[in-house]
């Protein structure tokens, strides 16, 4: 008989987040602080243009890359924030969600043989997507005492005469790491070194609390050797809109195209519309949700802090991750039993990686009054596992 | 700090101030003293409650009035203004642009105690021209804050 399935896809291990996901579910009861993405709704001013773009019959499929002004907009986006200047026509390609620009990035670029590196903790679509492409992942393991850092000995010690590709996940999902000007400059030296590209997922690049972001594509001699992701998602709270896009070297993005307009054909056109609204008038949104979620991250760091959990200081996404090792338990052990005893998911590290066992991602986008009710809970856990 | 805490505050003044202490990355004590300063300053006028009084067994009318005034030599609408606003009974007083001049909002138990409040004692006033009494039939939002709103989560429980 023929082998129905793919070897490849079925090898992919499940994520360990669907397998937390079934548990949880059955749970009618349950805080949840697992969840990825916004508590805010969409602004309504974005919105009302989607509503519009509708009203006006503007449903039709889109140019692949995405529509003209969105991809300016992009553009002038990336200049007034990093100052870095792409060009619209041939730099850019409009995404369904982040997501899509990490695979077709890898699929764009990756021959069998080609090594990708990967730091982790990090958000799970990496290493799965890049065995798909045909690429053997390299892993790297962050460090807790380097914040969650890549640090130019790690990223040394990982390189090989195949490294293609590093994966730059920061601010980090689910650490809240962040990577600042100068931890860039010496990654951007090594790739330069080494003739090695970036992949730079920079999705929470928005919701940092620690000075501004800061762009690898922004370092000197890095933009020719980046493929930027970001998208509407976590900035605007927009999720449920798909709506990403990657910037990149021409040679790169045309190929990206190429698969995408054969896979996708294009972005979701209302969502489109929606997004220029939201490049155009939405900074304002941006900076009001940020303060509320740097208001939640510093109640949420002092809880801890006050119930003296190990936890670094994250300042960047929408995460926190609390070590859970004095315990004596396994992430996914912990979150079960914190699950079933008092009725608060979180999510277990090791969902993001081996590095992440140890770990649970503790999610703030949620109000400061639930934030709270659950952190009650959490030390009632806590405390009675300290004295049992 | 000061717009933070005030934009805070604006929507939730319970908050209590170990609380906004942490949230905002500063002592206890640094925020007593900032409250207490914007009170001093009259930046912070007093903190009210929300409340819907259709869910309760009190009968509430709220009745916006539009004024037609004739401003006083020297003294503009102030001086009228200020004869409407102390009456108890007024709840906001604005001046407005365009088709008339002063917004008068008032709540009373009924119908009819709003109609004595304007025919004896707001239309009798000297300098004022004409007056539009508007009753409010059903409140959607106030104060920013959506009447009545089921707030639900509809995100996935776990993801990525």
């Amino acid at each position: 008989m023929k082998n129905l399935l793919s070897e490849k896809v079925v090898g992919i291990k499940p994520s360990g987040i669907r397998k937390f996901f079934d548990i949880v579910s059955e749970m009618k009861d349950a805080i949840s602080l697992g969840v990825g993405e916004p508590d805010f709704d969409t602004a309504w001013h974005i919105r009302d243009e989607g509503i519009y773009a509708l009203e006006k019959g503007k449903t039709f499929y889109t140019s692949n890359a995405g529509l003209k002004e969105l991809r300016q907009e992009i553009c002038n986006y990336i200049n007034r924030t990093q100052e870095v200047a792409y060009d619209p026509i041939s730099e850019v390609i409009v995404t369904v969600g982040g997501s899509e620009g990490i695979d077709l990035c890898f699929r764009a670029m990756i021959n069998s043989g080609d090594e990708v590196i990967i730091p982790q903790p990090s958000y799970v679509s990496y290493e799965p997507c890049a065995i798909l492409s045909g690429a053997t992942p390299v892993i790297i393991n962050l460090k807790p005492e380097n914040s969650f850092k890549l640090t130019p000995e790690e990223l040394k010690k990982a390189i090989t005469k195949n490294t293609k590709l590093l994966v730059l996940p920061f601010p980090n999902n689910p650490t809240g790491a962040i990577m600042e000007k100068e931890d860039l400059k010496e990654i951007a030296d090594i790739c330069i070194e080494n003739d090695i590209y970036v992949l730079a997922d920079e999705i929470y690049g928005e919701l940092t609390y620690k000075g501004k972001h800061v762009s690898i594509a922004s370092i000197d001699g890095m933009k020719d050797r980046t493929i930027l992701i970001n998208g509407f998602s976590k900035a605007y709270a927009m999720t449920g809109w798909r709506l990403g896009y990657a910037c990149g070297p021409k040679d790169i993005i045309r190929q990206m195209t190429k698969i995408h307009q054969f896979a996708i054909m294009c972005a979701p056109t209302t969502s489109q519309y929606a997004a220029i609204e939201a490049l155009k008038n939405g900074d304002d949104d941006i900076k009001m949700m940020r303060e509320a979620y740097n208001q939640r991250r510093r109640f949420l760091i002092n809880a801890f802090n006050d119930m003296h959990i190990d936890c670094f200081e994250p300042f960047g996404a929408f995460y926190v991750f609390p070590c859970i090792k004095e315990f004596g338990m396994t992430s996914e052990e912990f979150a079960t039993k914190f699950l079933t005893e008092e009725r608060v998911a979180v999510v277990p590290g090791n969902a993001f990686g081996e590095s992440g066992e140890g770990f649970v991602r503790i999610s703030y986008a949620y109000s400061v009054d639930s934030l709270k009710i659950a952190m009650e809970r959490f030390k009632n856990f806590i405390t009675k596992l300290r004295n049992s | 700090m000061r717009e933070e805490l005030l934009s805070l505050i604006e929507k939730n003044s319970r908050i209590d101030t170990k609380d906004l202490a942490v949230m905002l990355g500063k002592s206890e004590l640094d925020i007593i003293n900032e409250l207490q300063k914007l009170e001093d300053e009259k930046i912070i006028c007093g903190y009210h409650t929300l409340i819907n009084w259709e869910k309760t067994s009190l009968d509430k009318v709220t009745a916006l009035i539009e004024v037609k005034v004739t401003p006083q030599r020297g003294q503009g609408f102030d001086r009228i203004a200020s004869r409407i606003f102390n009456y108890p009974e007024v709840r906001d007083v604005y001046l407005i642009s365009g088709g008339f001049d002063l917004l008068v909002t008032l709540e009373e138990k009924s119908l009819k105690e709003i109609a004595r409040f304007v025919s004896e004692k707001l239309s009798t006033l000297d300098s004022i021209l004409s007056t539009a009494t508007h009753f409010i039939l059903k409140k959607y939002k106030d104060h920013g804050t959506i009447i009545d709103e089921q707030i639900k989560d509809e995100r996935e429980i776990i993801t990525p």
